[in-house]
């Protein structure tokens, strides 16, 4: 068993399924410029997807704390940005690129900075006196997602909010009979640049390697002399920062946010991080990048077991390999 | 040294009486809801009242067989209200379709059961294996294609909108139970003795029956073992216990009786929808009603269902008269409004599983904080 | 008395509902090996986590070098100069050898003479040093935790059962290691081996049942089987 995962892992491992994934597809949709703009999608779904899963995921590998109060920050980040966003207006209908990305940046901010705030807020209060006690943690950070949520309903009303959309995001590239929407290809760069950035700080500075040697081991990682607990509201307040983050960047990919949203987004970040293993963010990325894709090659495919798709995938990760595709090492 | 004793005396003597006073205060309250439960039609006749009544007596049943699990199994599902969705849709469906008879009742209920028997041995065997957060996460995960499959294949189950149907004549406010001397319905406090009151007793016993069915399950030793897995789950392994078993068996028996009370609601309201059998607010309500009763206890769910069930209408009307004073203020009014009730509750359960993790009536029995 | 590094008095600690150490007395002398001797579950694990700070003592003081400890986080008593190799050795199998280090050394950068010292004792180090540590074997793994201990300089190295699963020839090495590594640094071990623990210690502490149950030299132990029967007689029957 050992040496056939060996080998399997040399051919790539896991990295190999999103890519069989897309031959698979393209097999089976024929047509080419379908199915370029189904990968696009797909990806670009992913890359926000990623961004709501790598915190969660961290947060559980690092302290094996389960938030499930984490979509309430993919969902006031939505809301932030929609608001800001409405508020500059007229910076995003002008044909000022400048201006137009500004107020883009400005509402991801805004929103990135509550979600950093709001985990701090979250962590020493909420999650802090329940550390190393699963139940409780559970039943908490739910009440905290109740709480969250009617506050969203209180500040922004039940009805669904429209975003607006900077003018030079709108549209597409079109190359010959492929057309690629603009907005999904600032996400994907957006989400990739994400990505590079955690894969650096976790590879490459001393930081990282304390998280790394976290997710494995916390209790020794004190023993060497290193406090925990501060590195840990590091990283959960990143997590929720990158949520909101993640937040913001859907509500503008989808145009129209509902306070549903949190829920919904809770349910696939979950999927994300169990397809993917808890604790490592190339599992989140893997993860977040197959659901994406599967939910639009399925949703083209076979429209009835759409809503489905995302829930077959994860059985059938889970009946292959129990712990997820790609689980941080727990020493 | 000496003092060491004494100490001890003066703390455990009160803390005694204490927990014995705490049992009364229990036992006197659950006494008190079963006997107004059992005497509702006569109590409160009301329509709206009979309705919150029937609501109590199926949420018990249901708050109690999560209690199975999470108190006192340490696991935790947020797949139960497809379970008893099941149940509610098995029933509803065969009536639609079969006509309204006890057989529709029978057959349809069965086959809901039979499927959350089946789907609790699948997420079982698959996933009880892994850790509590883990499974916590596949329920939901679980739950939530349910309740999407519920709303899409509306040609069963009528979407989003749900279906009526009729229920046997039997329980129709025409059937008369007990007749006076001049062959109209007999009535007693002026209250009629119809099909209505037999329906009502239809749900008040089926309830009862399976809350016993339950005590009976917990006194077991299969309760037993499961306390022992709950507190230290290597150790019960070490000892033999195959636990993921022994946990899919408790998963499963929650999920049929959790079934058992859709169908009995579905019965009860001659409606079956997403709102009213699948929702995640269901989900949530029945989390906060065991956490509020006291988890692992079963007797609390009694508690925390009847609390919720009135907080559900009166604490709306208090935050209705907050929210009329405080008009002037920004942002208040907005928080105090009744439809933002479950804010407070939200609050409210944060606060108990802080201090109070035992619930109701945990603390009051004494059974301390959980681990 | 006075040259005690360690100081336990009267330490009692309860894990969940259980008590553990009922009122654990002893000193470390200063410099060299001392081992805490006793059966499966007499409490020596427990008695160096509290030690670390991973278990809180319910009662009781534990002194290093006129710091009182007994309430101090374990970030900061590792500061203080105790390094701790639990019995599970604590290596980060998904980090190299390297970062295994680097975690250990207080800046992130290695002292040439001490890293020299270590890849001296543990040749292993040097040759698998870009590796990720899940690969190396249980004693190179053994070496590593020791090493990570001994790449900072530090007055205390709590070090729990080394020899636990190791070939004899690779036990023999580690004598050879520790006796190096105590000639500047205290030891505190624990052990169940009584031939590896005879050949380094040089005071010992028999812990049994949460109490302390024999106190003085290893060489006044080493001497008096009937006292290592009565005191040891399970830990050596299991040794075997």
């Amino acid at each position: 068993m050992d040496t056939l995962n060996a080998t399997f892992s040399r051919l790539g491992g896991v990295y190999l399924l999103p890519v069989i994934m897309g031959v698979l597809a393209f097999v089976l949709i024929g047509s080419p410029s379908t199915w370029v703009t189904l990968t696009v999608a797909g990806l670009a779904m992913g890359m926000m997807i990623f961004l709501m899963a790598s915190g969660l995921s961290l947060v559980f590998g690092l302290m094996d704390v389960l938030n499930f109060g984490h979509s309430a920050f993919v969902s006031f980040g939505a809301f932030i940005a929609a608001s800001v966003l409405a508020a500059l207006g007229s910076w995003l209908t002008g044909s000022s690129v400048a201006l137009n990305m500004i107020a883009l940046i400005m509402a991801i901010c805004a929103a990135t900075a509550f979600g950093a705030a709001a985990g701090w807020f979250f962590e020493r209060v909420i999650v802090r006196p329940v550390y190393r006690d699963h139940l409780r943690q559970i039943l908490i950070t739910m009440g905290a997602l109740i709480v969250a949520e009617q506050l969203l309903l209180a500040i922004w009303g039940g009805a669904p909010v429209s975003v607006a959309r900077p003018a030079v995001l709108e549209g597409s590239f079109v190359f010959g009979t492929i057309a690629i929407e603009i907005y999904r290809v600032f996400a994907f760069l957006l989400g990739l640049l994400v990505y590079v950035a955690l894969y650096l700080v976790l590879n490459r500075t001393r930081i990282g390697l304390l998280i790394r040697a976290g997710v494995e081991n916390r209790e020794m990682v004190e023993a060497l002399g290193f406090r925990i607990d501060r590195l840990f509201i590091g990283v959960f307040m990143a997590g929720s920062a990158l949520a909101a983050m993640g937040g913001a960047m859907w509500a503008g990919y989808q145009g129209l946010i509902t306070p549903a949203l949190g829920g919904e987004m809770l349910i696939i970040v979950f999927i994300v991080v169990i397809i993917g293993g808890l604790g490592s963010i190339e599992g989140s990325l893997l993860g977040a990048i197959m659901v994406g894709l599967t939910a639009n090659y399925v949703a083209f495919l076979m429209p009835k077991l759409a809503l489905a798709s995302n829930m077959l995938l994860m059985m059938a990760v889970l009946l292959w390999r129990p712990y997820g595709l790609k689980p941080a090492i727990k020493g | 040294m000496i003092s060491q004793p004494l100490a001890n005396d003066t703390i455990s003597a009160p803390g005694m009486s204490k927990a014995r006073t705490g049992r009364m205060i229990v036992y006197a309250i659950v006494g008190l809801i079963g006997l107004a439960l059992l005497f509702a039609p006569f109590l409160f006749p009301e329509v709206r009242s009979q309705e919150v009544a029937a609501r109590i007596c199926v949420f018990i049943v249901l708050v109690a067989s999560y209690d199975l699990l999470l108190g006192y199994t340490g696991i935790v599902s947020f797949a139960h209200t497809m379970f008893f969705g099941l149940g509610a849709y098995g029933a509803a469906i065969a009536l639609k379709t079969m006509g309204r008879g006890f057989d529709a009742i029978l057959l349809g209920g069965a086959a809901g059961v039979a499927a959350a028997l089946v789907l609790a041995i699948l997420i079982g065997l698959l996933s009880l294996r892994v850790k509590a957060i883990f499974f916590a996460m596949i329920t939901l995960a679980a739950a939530s294609v349910m309740l999407v499959l519920a709303s899409q294949l509306s040609d069963f189950t009528g979407g989003e909108d749900g279906m009526t149907y009729q229920i046997p004549r039997f329980f129709s406010p025409a059937t008369k139970l007990l007749t006076d001397a001049d062959g109209k319905v007999l009535r007693i406090f002026d209250v009629a003795l119809d099909g209505k009151i037999a329906l009502y007793y239809f749900v008040f016993l089926t309830s009862l029956a399976l809350f016993l069915v339950m005590a009976r399950i917990v006194a077991s030793p299969l309760g037993t073992v499961l306390e022992a897995i709950r507190e230290n789950e290597l150790r019960a392994e070490a000892i033999g216990y195959r636990v993921v078993l022994y946990r899919t068996a408790i998963f499963c028996i929650a999920a049929v009786i959790a079934a058992l009370a859709g169908i009995v609601r579905a019965v009860w309201l001659k409606y079956t929808g997403p709102e009213v059998a699948l929702s995640f607010a269901i989900m949530i309500d029945i989390l906060l009603m065991v956490v509020i009763g006291g988890m692992g206890t079963l007797i609390g769910a009694i508690i925390g269902v009847v609390i919720m069930s009135l907080a559900q209408f009166y604490l709306k009307d208090l935050m209705q008269v907050a929210a009329d004073a405080t008009s002037g203020v920004p942002l208040l009014p907005e928080l105090l409004n009744p439809d933002r009730w479950l804010l407070w509750l939200g609050v409210l359960f944060i606060l108990l599983v802080y201090f109070f993790p035992a619930g109701i009536a945990g603390t009051l029995l004494g059974k301390g904080g959980t681990k | 008395m006075s040259d005690a590094i360690l100081r336990l008095d009267d330490v009692h600690t309860d894990i969940a509902q259980y008590r553990i150490l009922h009122g654990v007395s002893f000193d470390v002398p200063e410099g060299g090996v001392h081992v805490l001797l006793g059966r499966n579950g007499a409490g020596k694990t427990t008695t160096l986590r509290t030690i670390m700070g991973l278990w809180r003592a319910r009662s009781g003081a534990i002194v290093f070098r006129h710091h009182d400890i007994t309430a101090v986080r374990t970030p900061d008593i590792s500061r203080l100069g105790i390094a701790y190799v639990p019995e599970n050795m604590g290596i980060f199998g998904g980090l190299t050898v390297e970062e295994n280090m680097r975690l250990a050394s207080a800046t992130g950068a290695f002292d040439a003479a001490r890293l020299k010292r270590i890849y001296q004792l543990f040749p292993a180090m040097e040759k698998f040093w870009d590796k990720q540590a899940f690969a190396l074997s249980g004693g190179q793994k053994q070496m590593l935790a020791i090493s990570r201990a001994i790449i900072e300089p530090r007055d205390l190295i709590l070090i729990d059962e080394p020899t636990k699963g190791l070939a004899p020839s690779i036990i023999n090495a580690m004598i050879e290691a520790f006796q190096e590594i105590g000639r500047d640094t205290t030891i505190l071990l624990v052990e169940q081996n009584f031939h590896f623990a005879r050949s380094l210690g040089r005071g010992a502490t028999v812990i049994d049942d949460g109490r302390i149950a024999w106190n003085g030299s290893m060489e006044e132990l080493a001497h008096d089987e009937a006292l290592q029967t009565r005191l040891l007689s399970l830990s050596m029957a299991e040794a075997h």
